[in-house]
């Protein structure tokens, strides 16, 4: 994954709470190979941006010039919540997003986030609708985001501050391959299932050959 | 002193940072048909399973509940099927596929296999693998890079959640299901409420529930928000693992059960949140909105969103109504359904389909309604009581087992506008088709709704 340290970038106010995976990518184009073209840009928010024949929706914030580019995404309570669908991070992320900033979040969707090199930032409610609508009324929605500082400063200068807990940041920052982070403490994995499977022996058939 | 939870938590401690986050060992780790990025993943790096005996693969989200046999299937829903197949073979894992004997929603087959148990630290490629908590596990969904890091380590970095403990105490009433119980706490503790907590069901009515009621009330513990649902293991915990195919044998169930007896909570341990129902409050429910916080009681109204003070929460409410297609003040037993759906892994296990047969019988559905089992065992044992004749005489649809319309991508999907009355997890815009209107509750209720054409409260017609 790609790290992230800081982004100035267009940033569009997405009004509602509960903004659920389902809006984010209707699960009937879930079926759909993602290429490496980063394939799954337009099926971000699919059924209020286009119609049935295609054409945009135009009232629809994201169709709306001033956002087009937008790389920051500002939003409710509870943005994400739902289905464990990674496809809806493929959307945000293939469309261009690498920031969302809401008061609160689905678990998930927040650990695939951070998994896929896009920094969900939290701030108040309050804040973000302060946010939000000083981005409906900038002449330029622009936002900067300092994950190392773990500032926001908004189009009018407003500077708030972002709750990202250490261990995402540091993710995020370093663009850690976690995988591979873990592979390297194998042995700590190991001398965990000699103890465990000692201790709960109706489940050791679980281990294949090379196992403990 | 310690709650179920810090018992599975602590034993599944492999590795611990500074600021709580732990390397979790996982004792299963279950994907389906939609998981091929998983699979894609880990072929582009050449990695393997760690413990493919502790992998399992399920055909479910795109399986046909009609036309299923090979000559007639479409050709999109058999190539994600076969796609399912090849993976799990090359990864050597074990794969219900969809001509396996125990094909079915992956949280149903699970538990019914013995492949869920007690004290299992549980990661499922599916947001609904909470489920599985109702045997007294700690289960939880997961995104692709997590599942794939999960096949390759059989270990996931996790925060340690809090833990929040809700008891429904007292008995419910006539026609008041775990559906019912659970659309309740959501509504009480907001769609939100349990985020970053997982949650353990406690108290007279859960204790007095059958272990597929908890599961459904673990089921939907993701619609709070929360990681997972849990219940402690009791008697009934213990009788439903027994004789599983996948549960302990011998020695290994006498050392199994005594381990999975010192489980449960103990009495004096401290949650960090505690909620209190009472089974008396609880009526049949129904969602009249697009979260499935939107719940009230059949009897009730809707509500009207001038009376939000919160100006986010007003145009929330308002924007609910809009979709759904109803006004404030509506009453929900006046409110038409164009279509019924029963099944999914919230409502779709033997006990809900004859809690339906029961409404059905001597009935006539007034709109189209489908039956849709969670698993072929589940299938046959209705078969062998008869339930597939009373469904089929009052005009309902017996499908094969999936996930169906809880999800709408297998072919099962409703036009723009159609109401649907649905035993699901998920009321979200869009989930049952683009435009779909979708009212979550109970299987009864649904069949009440079924044969009078509106929603209905089912103890109305069942006095
Ligand atoms: S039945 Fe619905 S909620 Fe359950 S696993 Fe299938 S799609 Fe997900």
């Amino acid at each position: 994954m790609q790290a992230l340290i800081e982004l100035t970038a267009t940033a569009v106010p997405v009004e509602g709470a509960n903004i659920d995976t389902d809006r984010l990518i209707p699960a009937r184009l879930m079926r759909n190979p993602r290429d490496a073209h980063r394939s799954y840009g337009p099926y971000l928010f699919h059924d209020q941006r286009f119609n049935a024949d295609g054409s945009e929706i135009s009232d629809f914030v994201l169709n709306q010039p001033a956002y087009r580019d937008s790389k920051i995404l500002v939003s409710g309570r509870n943005f994400g919540c739902g289905s464990s669908r990674e496809s809806a991070v493929y959307a945000l992320l293939d469309y261009g997003f690498r920031c969302v900033i809401a008061p609160s979040f689905g678990d998930i969707f927040y650990s695939n986030c951070v998994r896929n090199g896009v920094a969900p930032l939290r701030v108040t409610e309050e804040e973000a609708t302060r946010l939000r609508t000083s981005l409906a009324q900038a002449a330029s929605p622009v936002v900067s985001v300092d994950i190392r500082a773990l500032t926001i400063t908004g189009p009018d200068g407003h500077v708030y501050n972002a709750d990202l807990p250490p261990f995402q940041q540091t993710r995020l920052l370093e663009g850690i391959d976690e995988v591979e982070a873990t592979l390297k403490i194998s042995d700590k994995i190991d001398a965990f299932e000699s103890r465990y499977f000692a201790a709960h022996p109706w489940l050791r058939d679980g281990l294949t050959e090379g196992g403990a | 002193m310690n709650t179920l939870f810090d018992k599975i938590w602590e034993s599944h401690i492999v590795d611990s940072d500074d600021d709580d986050n732990h390397l979790i060992y996982l004792d299963r780790v279950l994907v389906h048909d939609l998981s091929f990025h998983v699979f894609n993943h880990l072929r582009a790096a050449g990695r393997r399973a760690r413990n493919p005996n502790m992998v399992f693969s399920f055909a479910d989200h795109f399986v046909p509940t009609v036309d299923r046999e090979p000559d007639v299937i479409r050709p999109e829903m058999q190539e994600m099927v076969d796609l399912l197949a090849k993976n799990s073979a090359e990864l050597g894992i074990r794969s219900f596929g969809l001509s396996d004997p125990d094909q079915g929603i992956l949280h149903v087959v699970g538990p019914e296999q013995g492949i869920t148990l007690p004290g299992l630290v549980i990661a499922g490629a599916d947001s609904h693998t909470s489920t599985h908590g109702a045997l007294g596990c700690f289960a939880f969904g997961a995104g692709v890079t997590d599942i794939t890091h999960a096949i390759t380590t059989q270990t996931l970095w996790r925060p340690r959640p809090g833990n929040i403990r809700v008891t429904v105490s007292g008995k419910l009433g006539f026609s008041v299901t775990g559906k019912d119980v659970v659309l309740k706490i959501i509504e009480t503790i907001g769609a939100a409420g349990g985020t970053g907590h997982v949650i353990e069901y406690a108290g007279e009515a859960i204790e007095n529930m059958s272990i597929e009621e908890r599961m459904t009330v673990c089921n939907m513990s993701i619609e709070a928000g929360a990681r997972a649902g849990l219940v402690s293991p009791d008697d009934k915990t213990i009788d439903y693992v027994r004789g599983r195919p996948s549960a302990p044998t011998g020695k290994d169930w006498d050392m199994a059960e005594a381990h999975w007896r010192s489980l449960a909570t103990d009495s004096d341990a401290s949650f960090d949140r505690e909620v209190t129902l009472h089974a008396d409050d609880i009526a049949p429910m129904v969602t009249w909105g697009t979260s499935p916080e939107d719940a009230v009681a059949v009897t009730d109204t809707v509500p009207n969103p001038q009376d939000e003070a919160d100006q986010n929460r007003r145009a929330k409410l308002e924007r609910s109504l809009d979709y759904i297609g109803l006004s404030a003040g509506d009453r929900l037993t006046d409110v038409a359904i164009d279509h019924v759906f029963i099944g999914s892994c919230t409502n779709s296990r033997i006990e809900d389909l004859r809690a339906a047969a029961a409404v059905a019988k001597g009935r006539t559905a007034k709109v189209p309604a489908m039956i849709v089992p969670g698993s072929v065992p589940i299938q046959k044992q209705a078969e062998r009581e008869g339930l597939d004749r009373i469904f089929t005489e009052a005009g309902f649809q017996w499908r094969e087992p999936g996930c169906s319309m809880c999800v709408a991508i297998n072919g099962d999907m409703l036009e723009p506008g159609i109401r649907c009355a649905s035993t699901s997890n998920r009321n979200f815009e869009g989930r049952q088709g683009k435009g779909a209107r979708t009212h979550l509750m109970s299987p009864a209720m649904a069949a009440a709704a079924a044969v009078s054409g509106r929603i209905t409260d089912v103890r109305e017609l069942m006095r």
